[in-house]
Parts: C-alpha cells; structure tokens; sequence
C-alpha cells in the first residue's frame, strides 16, 4: 500500500499573497487530481521569501479568510503551506502551516532565523520555539496506522538537533519547506548550496530512517535565483527520483509505511538510540556550565 | 614585484559556464519581464564585457529584443566600432551607432583645459545618457556590462558606465568573465585582445591600473569571497604590496557602489529603515 505524496515546486510572486494564493488552489487541485494524500508547498510559498519591511504587510492570522479558503480546498488532500504568521500580540513567525479535513491542523513556527550573509530574518521574524511532531491525516489510501511528520523550514534543517528533537518524538516524514538561493557556483560542484543539501537530506533520513520531503523553490527575487532541486529521500538515504529541474513543477512520489518498516528492521538506528544517555550528557554539560 | 601566488586564479576561479548561463538566462528573462518589459538596451563597445552581456541578453529575450547601442567618440579605436559590429552580426542583432563626438567636443570647448581623466568620466556619463533615453523611447531595459573585478577597485566611472538597471556580470570575476565568453563562442579576437575602456587611444587597463587581470582577481576572491586576512593572503605568496594598494583601492571606492548618503531625520529614512525589496514596485 502506498501513499502519494506531492511536491508544488512554485515561483511565489513577492509580497502578493493575492496571487499566490489562487496558484496553491490550483497545485492542491492537481495534487488531489494525482491521487496525492498529500502536498507540500516551498517555505513562504504564499508570500515570497526576502520580503524586508513587507513582513507585517502580508502577514495572515491563523483565522484569516486566506488560510480558511486554502483549508477548505484541503478536504480529500492534506497541504503544508508557507506563509507569515501573525498572533495576537503582533509578533511575526515564519511558518509552515499544515491544513487538512478543512482546518488548521498543525503550525510549525521556525526556530532557527539566518541572520547572516544575504539572509536577515531575526530582523523581521520572530523565533519559534519547538519542534512537534504530530499526526498527518493522510486520508487517501489505507495505511497500516497515521503517518506522522515534522517540519523543518529551512534553516531548522542545518541544526542537527532541530531533526533529532523530532525523531525522539516519532517521525515517519520530514516535510521540510525551503527557500535556499543559488550561492557558489564553482566548476565540478554543481551549486554548491544544492550539494549541501543533497549531503544533508540524504543523512538525515538515513540516521533517522524515515522520509524527508524537501521542497524547495524557484524564481528570481531582487536578482537572487533560488535552485528548487526539491526530492524526496527514502529511509534507507536514497532518493527516490531525481531532483526537480529549476522550473516550476509538481512531482509526485511513492512513499511506504512497509518501507519504513523494513528499514527500521534491516537498521534498528531509533530502537537503540540511547536517549537516557543523551539526556543525562546534556544534563552533565549543563551543569558544569552553571 | 612578483603577484603570483600558488593557487592560480584559473583554478580557484573556475566556474560551472553551463550552470552560470543559465542563472543568468533566467535572471534577465525574469527581472527583465518582472516589470512589465521585453527588451533591453546596451551599450556595445567592442570589448568582451559588452559582448558577453549581449550574448546573454540574446539568449534570454531574443535577439530582436536587445538593442545594442555603439557610441564612438572621434579619438576612438576604429576597431573598437568593427569589433561591435561583429558582435552584432554573431548574435543577429541590428546595432544604433550613435557618435558622442559633437556633444563632448562641444562641452569641453567651454572647458579646454580638462584632463583625459575628467574626459573620459564625461564621454562614459554621455553614454549613460544615452542609453537611458534610448531606455525611454524603446521601452527597454539598460542591461550593465561592469563585472565583479571593476567594481571593487571602483575602476568605472560613478553614474557612467557603473549604471544599469540591471547587471549580469556583476558578481563574475573578469577572468571568469573570459571564461564564460569562450563557453558562450564570442568571436576569439574579442576575448583575447587587451582590455580597454577605450576612452583615450592606447588606452589599457591592465597597464593603468599597474596589475594583471588574472593576479588581481586570484587576489580579490581569497580577500572578498574568502574573506582572508592580509597575513593569510601574503602566507598563500602574494605580494604585501599588492594586498595593500588592492585592499586600499576596494575601499577608498566604496561610495562608489552605494546608493547617496541621506542625511538621517525621521524615523523611517530611504534604504536605513526604509527597507523595501526592489521587487515590490512590480
């Protein structure tokens, strides 16, 4: 039994959610149409990525007309979208919003904001301050239980313990939303920030035995081109397609709770993570420290 | 004075040629169409810059959407013109030559004691003005030709030649400007001979600005990529000297890629915290 999982490689216009959001209608709708139980959007796919002092201008609250149309298109497919997130007491999370059965189901507030080199985000963003893994509905196809998945936006990735939190916690997919740039572009490197994340994706599902869905996006904004490349990872660090050209696009991939249950078998990685040891080293250092 | 170091800059500079078209393909198609136009304009002055920005913009929006414009002035070379030319007739596109001469000369007759120097700053912010009101009456884009090498040693003219509104090669080093020139075909000749601004006969940058392109810009990526120390730089065998007078020329220009200083009074000033991406105008 599989389940089918879509990846909506788009070119968000910046800063006009207006725009973009009739272009997530229209990747959720071909996503159902590919029997996809599932669709992941690029990290601010509604909004676009280097929006400065746009930010509050475009930010949407968790009941937004916005956010209420996209959860009324996700009935039969399930969706992670990115957009800014706006609470009651006006702070601003980048977020990745995940909508099934026709609501919010689940919000991931990213952690980790790169403030350095071309990226300026703890500027304008306020940090998130978990990491839960939670249950993704998935309600086309009859898997043997729920899945369950953990986002990490981007930056959240590049911090090992961001991804280990999540697999404590029992993670069957990583869905992992980016907006990462082209930056180096050295001759036999290909790009080399596309390198970084080939290495990263693959280890991480290897080490944690379980899928990773990364979704990157295209398009220029102010000059910067961003590589797509989006893939998912299989269990056992293997991609299951090839990277998606730099173009909008929607993929589609198989994925298999069998899978994950003969690579869990074949590499009991999660079964003999010492987790007391772990938590009695951090407790160690931290004290030493005080 | 000896600038060469170990790593050679052909090897530490090497770039993806097929990879980096196609960023740059992609950037002027979509910047340029982003804002509502189709075509650019450009000044060709026969040299390998120009050149490689026309070849790009030929490949991004056709050739019959970039408009190349040649700007002579009398004391120009004659072959800087046919070198143009032949650009122009290697890509297909239909060049505009348009002689700066009557307006420069008739300037500096009120002026007749002006260096080559103050010169040379006139005919490229002439040019400029040209190509803006070319911008205007063709509805077209004006595509930069400054690479990564001039602008940090400010060797370009402010509001000259450094102007666009858009550049492709402005994070290429000129040795991988030459690359990327021979990745793309450009006519051999164009590539090999020396670089010149052309502003005055005999003209070379190389000789004016008293280093080699491919030591300078060996010297340039371990300092401004790598963001290596002058003591890191001198242990990978360059030359103090040099790491002093190229240190001193990238920052004594740095006006020069700035935006001008606004003297701050509110709360919210242009480009301090008044931060907007270009991009919202569109």
């Amino acid at each position: 039994m599989t389940t089918v999982v879509a990846l909506a490689q788009v070119a968000p216009r910046l800063g006009d959610v207006e725009a973009n959001l009739p272009r997530h209608l229209e990747m959720i709708a071909e996503a159902a149409r590919g029997e996809a139980s599932l669709v992941v959007f690029p990290e601010l796919s509604l909004t676009g990525y280097f929006l400065k002092d746009l930010v509050p201008d475009v930010a949407l609250r968790r009941n937004s007309a916005e956010l209420q149309t996209l959860a009324a298109a996700c009935t039969d497919v399930d969706a992670l979208v990115g957009c800014v997130l706006e609470t009651d007491d006006s702070r601003f999370y980048n977020a990745a919003i995940y909508l099934s059965g026709g609501r919010v189901h689940h919000v991931h507030r990213k952690v980790y904001l790169p403030t350095y080199g071309l990226f300026d985000e703890a500027r304008y963003f306020a940090h998130g301050d978990s990491f839960r893994a939670f249950a993704a509905p998935l309600r086309k196809g009859e898997p043997l239980r729920p899945w369950r998945a953990g986002a990490l936006i981007c930056e959240d990735m590049w911090h090992p313990s961001a991804v280990t939190q999540l697999a404590r916690q029992g993670v069957d997919m990583f869905l992992c939303p980016s907006a990462s740039p082209v930056r180096g572009v050295g001759r036999g490197t290909a790009l080399g920030t596309a390198r970084s994340y080939d290495a990263m994706t693959r280890t991480y599902a290897a080490l944690f035995t379980a899928y990773l869905i990364h979704v990157n996006r295209v398009g220029y904004e102010d000059g910067v081109a961003f590589w797509g490349g989006s893939h998912i990872v299989g269990p056992d660090g293997l991609p299951l397609c090839e990277p998606a050209p730099r173009e909008e696009t929607l993929l589609f991939g198989r994925l298999e709770l069998a899978a994950l249950r003969r690579s869990r078998i074949a590499n009991p990685l999660l079964r003999d993570e010492r987790h007391d040891v772990n938590d009695a080293e951090t407790d160690r250092i931290r004290h030493a420290r005080n | 004075m000896s600038t060469t170091p170990k790593p050679t800059a052909f090897d530490t500079l090497a770039i993806d040629t097929e990879v980096v078209t196609e960023i740059l393909v992609g950037f002027l198609h979509d910047e340029v169409h982003k804002v509502g136009f189709d075509r650019v304009v450009l000044g060709l002055s026969g040299g390998v810059d120009s050149a490689l920005t026309a070849a790009l913009a030929c490949r991004a929006l056709g050739a019959d959407h970039v408009i190349p414009v040649i700007m002579p002035y009398r004391t120009s070379s004659p072959r800087s013109e046919a070198d143009a030319r032949h650009v122009c007739e290697a890509l297909g596109m239909t060049p505009t030559v348009s002689d700066i001469s009557p307006q420069i000369d008739a300037y500096f007759a009120a002026h007749p004691d002006a260096d080559r120097g103050r010169r040379g700053n006139k005919m490229a912010r002439e040019r400029m003005t040209i190509l803006y009101d070319f911008s205007w009456s063709h509805r077209a884009l004006v595509a930069g030709t400054s690479n990564k090498t001039e602008l940090l040693l400010g060797y370009g003219t402010i509001h000259g030649d450094m102007v666009s509104a858009l550049n492709p090669l402005g994070d290429l080093y000129k040795t991988q400007i030459f690359m990327l020139a021979r990745a793309l075909d450009l006519p051999v000749h164009i590539i090999d001979k020396p670089p010149s601004a052309d502003l005055w006969e005999g003209q070379s940058d190389e000789a004016e600005l008293g280093f080699g392109y491919a030591a300078v810009d060996n010297l340039l990526y371990h300092m401004v990529d790598e963001r290596r120390t002058p003591e890191e730089l001198a242990e990978l065998g360059f030359n103090c000297e040099f790491i002093d007078e190229v240190c001193q020329k990238v920052r004594v220009s740095q006006y020069k890629r700035r935006p001008p200083l606004i003297a701050k009074l509110g709360v919210r000033t242009i480009d301090r915290d008044f931060r907007y991406p270009r991009d919202w105008g569109n």
